[in-house]
C-alpha cells in the first residue's frame, strides 16, 4: 500500500463491509458520484525514483556562483540557526492558529514577528503577513481610499512587477484610479494615496520628508526594502502611514520567486484597515499571558463579500522565519548586511564608472544603480553568463541595473570588472 | 514564556557577517537610522526560544487534525528534501530561461498534471492560496465579459454554504454577490438557482463536494443551467481531495477552477502558509490568465491576459512539492487517496452518528458536518464545548461554526491518512465526551483543562488590541 495511506487493502475492505459497501464504486455511488475518468498522468513511482528525477530537474537549472542581479530578489546569507528552527515540524505541519490553545508557540512567533516589523519600519502595527511584495502594495491601496478619496499615485520609481500587480488587482474598480508619476506629483482633493519605494527600484533614497509635505493629507506609502532598513531611517521617523514591502530579504532563498512575504505595517489609527491576520496578546482565564487572532471582524469569514480583501491563508511560515532571522542577525547584524552591501555597491560603482560604463543615479543610493552601457548589454550580459556571474538586470539596450549585497567580495568585484573589460 | 525581546542583552550575537575590507562610503545622515531595537541574542538562547515555542505548536505531526476544509493529510518528508535542493533554492527569478530549464519543465509537468486531473485545457501556478486562486479566477470572468461586451454581466452566484472567501473574492473585482440557499438535501437548491440566474449573471462559484461534504447530485443540471442563462461555472476546488481520479470538475460544466495545493497536494501549511492556489480554465479563457504562462517554449505573455496577480511567476517551492508528490502518488495513488478520504469520513461518521445529529444524514464525502443544536440545548454543551475538550485527547479540534448554515456547526475532515485506530480512538472520545455533556455539563466549563492555557480572552484582545511588544509596558498588563 503506502502512498502514504496507512489502513492496508483488508482494512480498507473491512471498513468497507462495515458500511455496507461491498466496493469504493458502491460507496461513491452511494455518495452521488458516479463514473470515473481515464487520467492521463503516470503511475505513481518510488519516492526513490521520484526524488531522482526532480534531482534531475534542479540539476537542469544553472545556479550562478556570482550574483551581482536583484530587482526584487536578493542573494543574502541565511544563517543556519534560522534555516533549521523554521524546519521544526511542530511549526511546518500546523494550519493557521484557530485553537490558541494548542497554537501559542505559532501565536507568539507571529506576535514578535508583528513587533520587529513596526521596529523596523517605525510603524505601530502591523498584520501576519500576505502573499508578497507586490500583493502588500496593492492591498494598501484598499487601505487609503474611501468615500471621497478614490485617487492613488504611483511613482515609477516602484519595481515594476509590484506596479503591475496594484494595476491588476484594482482594474475592476469601480471607483479606484490609479496614476503613474516620474519624479513629481500633485495631490488634489480627491488623491487617496502617494505610493513610493524606499530605496526605489533604481536604488535612489527618495527624500520622504518632503514627498510627506508634498503629499499632504494623502497617505504616504511607502514601498520598502527591509534589509536597507538596517541602515536606513525607518520610514516612520520621516512621515510614512502605511509601510509594506517585499521581506524575502529576511530569511528565505531566491527559489525562483516564492514563497515570499508581504509585510505590512501602519499607523494605529489605521489598525481597522489592515487587511488579513493580525495576533494579539491577552490573558486565558486564569490571567495567564496569551496570544490569540484578533480583530477579525475585519475580515472575510466575517465580512464575506464586504471584507476589503478575500486573504485567507497568508504566508505564515514565511513571516516566521523572518522574526527568527532578525532576532539571528540583531540590530548589529542587519546593520553589517545593510552596510556591506551599501559599501561593496558604492565599491562596485565606482569601479564600473572607471571603466566606462557610467553610473546614471543622481543622488544617493543603496545597494542598487543603473549604469550606462557603452556596448550591447546584451553582449555583454552573455559575456558575463558564461563566466558563471548573473550581470545586473538589463533594462534597456544600455541600461543595466546593478546589485551587491553582503555575500559578494571586493575580490570578486575587482574580477567582475577585469571579466567586462575583456569585452570593451 | 517571555518574548524574545525580553531575552535581549546589549552586545550579544549570533549571525557575525564577514568584513568584506570597504569602509570608505558615507550616507549622508539625514538618511542614517538613529536607533533599532532588535533582540540582541546568543545562539543557543535563540534555538532554546524557539525549541520553547515549537512545544507549544501542534501539526499534523504531533497528532490527528481533522479540520474540515482544510485536508490536513500528512506531509511526506521527501518533499521538503526536494524543495531544499540548491538547484531550485538559488535561482534568481530574472535569470535567463536557458538558465532555468529544469524549473520550467518541472512547472510545465505540474500543470498538465493538474489539467488532466481536473478536466481543465490551461493553468496557472502564480496564485499564493486559495483565496488569490478565487480572487484571480474571478479576474479572469470579469475580463472575459468586459472584453466581450457585457460589462453588464456583474453579479456572482453563491451559495449560502460558501466559504467566506467565495463572496470576499467576488466583490473585490467590483462583483455583486446574489446568494443562493441550500436545498434540504444540502445541495444547491434548483428553484432558487433558476430564480437566481439571469442577463446579469457572470459566473456560478460553487464547492463541490460542497461545505457540508456532500456530492451534489445536481451538479450536470446545475452548470447547465447556469450555461443557458449566459454564465460561467467556477469551481473552489478546497475539496478536491474528495474526487481525484473520479471526478473531473471539466467534465461536469465547470469553466474556471481553483486547487491548492496545501491541502490536496500534502504541501504543509505552516502554521497559515505559504499555500499554492493554481487556476485553471478551459480553452476559452486560456488568453486571459495571468502573465506570464508557461508554454511549450517558457514564459509566454498575452495581451488579453488579466495582467499580473503578484510578483514572478508562483510559490515555487511549494510547487516543486507538489509535483513530488503527484509523481509519487501517480494517477493510481491520487484515486487511492481520494477513495480512502472519503472512506475514512464515512466510517468515522458511521461510529458517531447514533449519538450526534448530522447536518444532512446522507453518505457523506470525505468531510462531513454535525449539528451540536440538539445537544446544546440540552446540555447547555457547545460545539465549541466539545470542540476545545477534543484538546484535551491531543485531538486537534475540527472546523466550527462553518458551513454558516448548519447551526453548532462541527465540521469534520480526517483524510485518508490516518489509521483505523486513529478514528476509533476519536469516536471513542466523541462519544465519552457526548455522555460527559449529558452527565457532568459543568466539566466543560474549564476545558480544554491540559493546555499550557485556556480560553483565551478574546473578547479583550479584540476591545483593547496589544499587537507588538512595547519595551515600557508589562507583557501581561
Ligand atoms: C472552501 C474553501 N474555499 C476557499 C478557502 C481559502 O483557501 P486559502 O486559505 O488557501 O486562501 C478555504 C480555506 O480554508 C476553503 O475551505
Amino acid at each position: 500500500m503506502s502512498k502514504y495511506i496507512v489502513n492496508s487493502s483488508e482494512e480498507q475492505q473491512e471498513m468497507l463491509d462495515e458500511l455496507g459497501c461491498a466496493s469504493f464504486a458502491e460507496l461513491f455511488r452511494k455518495a452521488g458520484v458516479l463514473g470515473a475518468p481515464q487520467l492521463s498522468i503516470p503511475e505513481g513511482v518510488t519516492e526513490f525514483e521520484a526524488y531522482r528525477d526532480m534531482a534531475a530537474l534542479a540539476a537542469e537549472n544553472h545556479v550562478f556562483k556570482h550574483v551581482f542581479r536583484g530587482a526584487g530578489s536578493y542573494k543574502h546569507f541565511i544563517p543556519s540557526a534560522v534555516k533549521n528552527i523554521v524546519s521544526r515540524n511542530e511549526f511546518v505541519t500546523a494550519y493557521t492558529p484557530y485553537q490558541a490553545e494548542v497554537s501559542q508557540g505559532i501565536l507568539q512567533g507571529i506576535f514578535e514577528y508583528q513587533s520587529m516589523m513596526c521596529e523596523l519600519t517605525g510603524m505601530d502595527v502591523s498584520n501576519a503577513s500576505v502573499y508578497d511584495g507586490g500583493t502588500a502594495a496593492a492591498e494598501a491601496v484598499m487601505m487609503c481610499v474611501d468615500r471621497k478619496h478614490h485617487k492613488i499615485l504611483l511613482s515609477r520609481g516602484i519595481n515594476p512587477e509590484y506596479r503591475k500587480v496594484v494595476h491588476t488587482y484594482h482594474q475592476f474598480s469601480d471607483s479606484i484610479e490609479i496614476e503613474e508619476f516620474g519624479t513629481d506629483f500633485e495631490v488634489d482633493s480627491n488623491t487617496a494615496g502617494v505610493f513610493v519605494q524606499y530605496p526605489d527600484f533604481f536604488g535612489n533614497i527618495p527624500d520622504l520628508v518632503k514627498i510627506k509635505e508634498k503629499a499632504g493629507d494623502a497617505k504616504l506609502v511607502v514601498i520598502a526594502n527591509p534589509t536597507a532598513l538596517g541602515l536606513l531611517e525607518a520610514p516612520g521617523k520621516l512621515g510614512a502611514d502605511i509601510v509594506v514591502g517585499e521581506g524575502q530579504q529576511l530569511g528565505m532563498p531566491m527559489s525562483f520567486g516564492g514563497p515570499y512575504l508581504g509585510f505590512m505595517c501602519a499607523k494605529e489609527k489605521l489598525v481597522r484597515q489592515l487587511p488579513g491576520r493580525i495576533v494579539g496578546q491577552t490573558v486565558d482565564k486564569d490571567g495567564k499571558t496569551c496570544y490569540t487572532l484578533t480583530l477579525q471582524a475585519r475580515e472575510q469569514h466575517i465580512r464575506r463579500e464586504k471584507a476589503s480583501s478575500s486573504i485567507c491563508s497568508n504566508e505564515a511560515l514565511c513571516a516566521f522565519t523572518a522574526a527568527v532571522y532578525l532576532a539571528a542577525v540583531g540590530p548589529k547584524g542587519l546593520y553589517d548586511v545593510a552596510d556591506t552591501s551599501f559599501q561593496l555597491a558604492h565599491y562596485l560603482a565606482d569601479r564600473l564608472n572607471e571603466i566606462g560604463l557610467s553610473v546614471v543615479n543622481k543622488g544617493e543610493f543603496f545597494n542598487e544603480f543603473v549604469t550606462e552601457c557603452p556596448i550591447d548589454s546584451k553582449e555583454l550580459m552573455k559575456h558575463l553568463y558564461e563566466k558563471d556571474i548573473l550581470g545586473g538586470l538589463l533594462l534597456s539596450n544600455n541600461r543595466i541595473l546593478w546589485c551587491a549585497t553582503e555575500v559578494n567580495t571586493k575580490e570578486e568585484i575587482d574580477w567582475l570588472v577585469d571579466v567586462i573589460r575583456e569585452v570593451l | 514564556m517571555s518574548v524574545i525581546f525580553e531575552l535581549s542583552k546589549a552586545n550579544r550575537r549570533c549571525a557575525v557577517f564577514p568584513d568584506r575590507g570597504v569602509h570608505q562610503y558615507k550616507l549622508s545622515d539625514g538618511h542614517v537610522r538613529k536607533n533599532l531595537e532588535l533582540p540582541e541574542v546568543a545562539e543557543v538562547d535563540l534555538v532554546r526560544h524557539y525549541m520553547g515555542l515549537s512545544r507549544k505548536a501542534f501539526g499534523v505531526d504531533n497528532g490527528f487534525y481533522p479540520l474540515g476544509s482544510c485536508t490536513m493529510k500528512y506531509n511526506p518528508k521527501i518533499n521538503e528534501e526536494v524543495a531544499a535542493l540548491e538547484g531550485f533554492n538559488e535561482i534568481h527569478p530574472l535569470q535567463p530561461a536557458s538558465t532555468v530549464k529544469g524549473a520550467l519543465k518541472a512547472l510545465k509537468q505540474l500543470q498538465d498534471a493538474l489539467c488532466d486531473l481536473t478536466g481543465m485545457d490551461a493553468m496557472t501556478l502564480k496564485p499564493a492560496a486559495g483565496a488569490h486562486g478565487e480572487f484571480t479566477g474571478m479576474q479572469i470572468i470579469r475580463k472575459y465579459f468586459v472584453s466581450n461586451g457585457m460589462p453588464e454581466r456583474n453579479e456572482v452566484i453563491i451559495p449560502d454554504s460558501a466559504h467566506g472567501t467565495n463572496p470576499a473574492s467576488a466583490a473585490m473585482n467590483g462583483l455583486k454577490v446574489v446568494a443562493v440557499k441550500s436545498n434540504e438535501n444540502g445541495g444547491v437548491d434548483l428553484e432558487s438557482l433558476q430564480a437566481a440566474v439571469g442577463e446579469h449573471t457572470a459566473a456560478l462559484m460553487l464547492t463541490n463536494p460542497n461545505t457540508l461534504g456532500l456530492f451534489d447530485e445536481n451538479i450536470q443540471e446545475i452548470t447547465r443551467i447556469v450555461h443557458e442563462a449566459g454564465g460561467l461555472c467556477y469551481y473552489d476546488g478546497a475539496n478536491l481531495n474528495a474526487v481525484m481520479g473520479l471526478v473531473r470538475p471539466g467534465d461536469i460544466g465547470f469553466d474556471v477552477i481553483h486547487l491548492n495545493l496545501h491541502k490536496t497536494f500534502a504541501t504543509p501549511h505552516g502554521g497559515g502558509g505559504p499555500g499554492s492556489g493554481p487556476v485553471g480554465c478551459k480553452s476559452f479563457l486560456a488568453k486571459h490568465l495571468p502573465e506570464p504562462v508557461i508554454g511549450e517554449n517558457g514564459f509566454e505573455n498575452s495581451e488579453d491576459s488579466i495582467g499580473s496577480v503578484r510578483s514572478f511567476y508562483c510559490n515555487f517551492l511549494v510547487c516543486m512539492k507538489a509535483l513530488t508528490y503527484i509523481k509519487v502518488m501517480g494517477a493510481d495513488g491520487l484515486k487511492l487517496a481520494s477513495e480512502n478520504a472519503v472512506l475514512n469520513a464515512n466510517y468515522l461518521l458511521h461510529k458517531i452518528k447514533d449519538i450526534y445529529d448530522v447536518s444532512y444524514d446522507r453518505v457523506c464525502m470525505h468531510e462531513f458536518v454535525l449539528s451540536l443544536q440538539r445537544l446544546k440545548d440540552e446540555t447547555g454543551v457547545s460545539a465549541k464545548d466539545v470542540a476545545k475538550a477534543l484538546l484535551d485527547f491531543e485531538i486537534h479540534p475540527p472546523t466550527m461554526y462553518f458551513p454558516l448554515i448548519v447551526h453548532e456547526a462541527l465540521m469534520f475532515e480526517p483524510t485518508e491518512t490516518e489509521s483505523r485506530e486513529t478514528l476509533d480512538r476519536c469516536a471513542e472520545v466523541l462519544r465519552h465526551l457526548h455522555g460527559l455533556a449529558y452527565s457532568d455539563p459543568e466539566y466543560f466549563k474549564g476545558v480544554p483543562h491540559s493546555t499550557v492555557v485556556s480560553q483565551c480572552d478574546e473578547v479583550r484582545a479584540a476591545r483593547n488590541p496589544v499587537l507588538r511588544y512595547e519595551k515600557d509596558t508589562e507583557a501581561s498588563a
